[in-house]
């Protein structure tokens, strides 16, 4: 389990995280939500250790990030698998070298083990064929994909995700989750991703945090969403009227 | 900013880059890249500026050695002198702060915007000593070949354009170039293009490591890291003559 206790960053005069506290359970898939400027990108790089919060714990597992030695942080890092929101793979390498590198760097496992992993995780993700591959070939999708295979060769406890669907077609976007999801599964890794994207929300939120203004002005689950009467996250969430209809049919419902 | 504090986020910097490097292996593949990327593929330019520069030295000197009474073998000596001193060191080290130091700051400013340099560190690496100490090694082992290849080339130069306009002869050319031999010149431009490939190495790689925004501001900070790569070298220049020669 990851526990954050009361976070606190500034940079600056500016406050961007006041206080939130949150937990983030083995096998789930949790979602920050929130508008530009909310804090969720300060508070996802806190996660990850590239940002230090001036106060409060975050602890993985029980071990606080803040209070381990140099062999410990590197071996938390990992632990961490990360897909970025423009994927940031390494325009010159391949699929593969992309794929393999954390096990170069971080295993001895002979090239051939370690064809083998790459060959595993990449049928995972459907991409048998991309191999040899450069990124700059590779449509978003197929990116975004090439970057979940190298969050998960290490098998992480913890995989984090900024806006993984951004730039993405509402099709591939919902392969993309649900990809996510299925890892998030099979795996039981802790999965937490920062997103906008309100189908998301709705498909594979089991767990949702809403952040305004640095602090953590509401929490529930996808279902909880549609009943909630918080005005901020109502506002957010249902600000077009397609959610708002949705919303509405689903009140109607169960009432 | 101010000049200061850049100068002390520099030497942070390289405080990061000296550290042991992680796995040996990815260590060596990356520096085979870059002996291609900052070495191998400097030669062509290199060669060609100093075979045309050697040339335009003896024929400006050949020119310029009106009085009968000076001897012919002075070009073949200037050339040599002058090669060795400065063209092929710090002229060849300018050249290469524009194609290798632009190079440098846009391929790591693109890695920083991009979130490769995130990526790298998320995973626990440490990203300065992953892409800037590689870069270091090639340029400090190669430079100094690219100066010698630059030195032997400026003087042949010189030779083909005394046999293509006949200003002066060769024998009187070679009679200069193999007079007043003093192997501590060679030395004095080797330490020069030692110095000066380590700051062809660093001050880009600053540049474009600490970069923030997007393209536009990718392209500035190459435009800067010319700009202060050539400072840098031309005022490390002055004190290294001083230091040397005087």
């Amino acid at each position: 389990m990851i526990e954050v206790n009361n976070i606190h960053k500034s940079f600056g005069e500016s406050k961007i995280l006041k206080g939130i506290s949150a937990s983030f359970e083995k096998g789930k898939t949790s979602l920050i939500i929130g508008q530009s400027g909310s804090g969720k990108t300060v508070f996802l790089k806190s996660l990850l250790g590239l940002h230090v919060p001036e106060e409060g714990t975050i602890s993985f597992d029980g071990r606080i990030s803040g209070q381990m030695d140099v062999k410990d942080k590197r071996q938390l890092r990992q632990d961490i698998g990360m897909v970025f929101q423009g994927s940031a793979l390494f325009d010159s390498l391949t699929v593969e070298e992309n794929v393999m590198f954390p096990l170069k760097m971080f295993t001895d496992q002979s090239f051939s083990e370690m064809q083998d992993r790459v060959s595993a995780v990449l049928n995972r993700v459907n991409l048998p064929d991309a191999f040899k591959k450069f990124p700059a070939e590779l449509s978003g999708g197929m990116q975004k994909r090439v970057a979940i295979a190298r969050a998960i060769v290490m098998n992480p406890k913890y995989l984090f995700c900024d806006e993984p669907n951004s730039g993405l077609d509402p099709k591939t976007a919902i392969v993309i989750d649900n990809l996510i999801q299925e890892i998030t599964d099979e795996y039981q890794i802790i999965t937490v991703i920062n997103t906008h994207d309100m189908n998301s929300v709705m498909e594979i939120g089991e767990k949702i945090i809403f952040l305004q203004d640095g602090l953590k002005a509401w929490e529930g689950t996808s279902k909880e969403i549609f009943k909630t009467d918080n005005e901020s996250v109502v506002d957010f969430v249902y600000s077009s009227n397609l959610f708002k209809k949705v919303r509405q049919a689903y009140l109607n419902e169960i009432n | 900013m101010n000049y200061i504090e850049h100068v002390g986020k520099y030497f942070q910097m390289l405080g990061q880059v000296f550290k042991r490097p992680q796995k040996w292996n990815v260590f060596k593949d990356a520096l085979f890249r870059e002996i291609e990327d900052l070495g191998l593929k400097s030669v062509g330019i290199v060669a060609f500026i100093a075979f045309f520069v050697g040339g335009v030295i003896a024929i400006q000197t050949a020119l310029n050695l009106e009085s009968p009474i000076i001897p012919k073998y002075l070009i073949g000596f200037a050339t040599k002198r002058a090669m060795i001193l400065e063209f092929a060191p710090t002229f060849a080290s300018v050249i290469l702060a524009g194609k290798v130091g632009s190079f440098i700051t846009s391929s790591i400013g693109t890695m920083r915007v991009t979130e490769q340099i995130d990526a790298l560190e998320v995973m626990g690496i440490n990203s300065l000593n992953y892409l800037v100490l590689p870069k270091i090694i090639a340029a400090v082992f190669f430079y100094p070949l690219l100066v010698a290849l630059a030195i032997f080339l400026g003087i042949f130069g010189g030779w083909v354009a005394g046999a293509l306009t006949d200003l002066f002869h060769s024998v009187n050319y070679i009679e200069g170039i193999q007079m007043d031999f003093n192997p501590f010149l060679l030395k004095y431009a080797a330490i020069k293009a030692v110095v000066f490939a380590f700051v062809i190495a660093t001050v880009p790689s600053y540049h474009g490591y600490y970069v923030k925004g997007g393209a536009l501001e990718v392209g500035r900070a190459s435009t800067q890291a010319v700009v202060w790569t050539s400072v840098v070298i031309i005022l490390l220049n002055y004190f290294l003559t001083q230091l040397l020669l005087s």
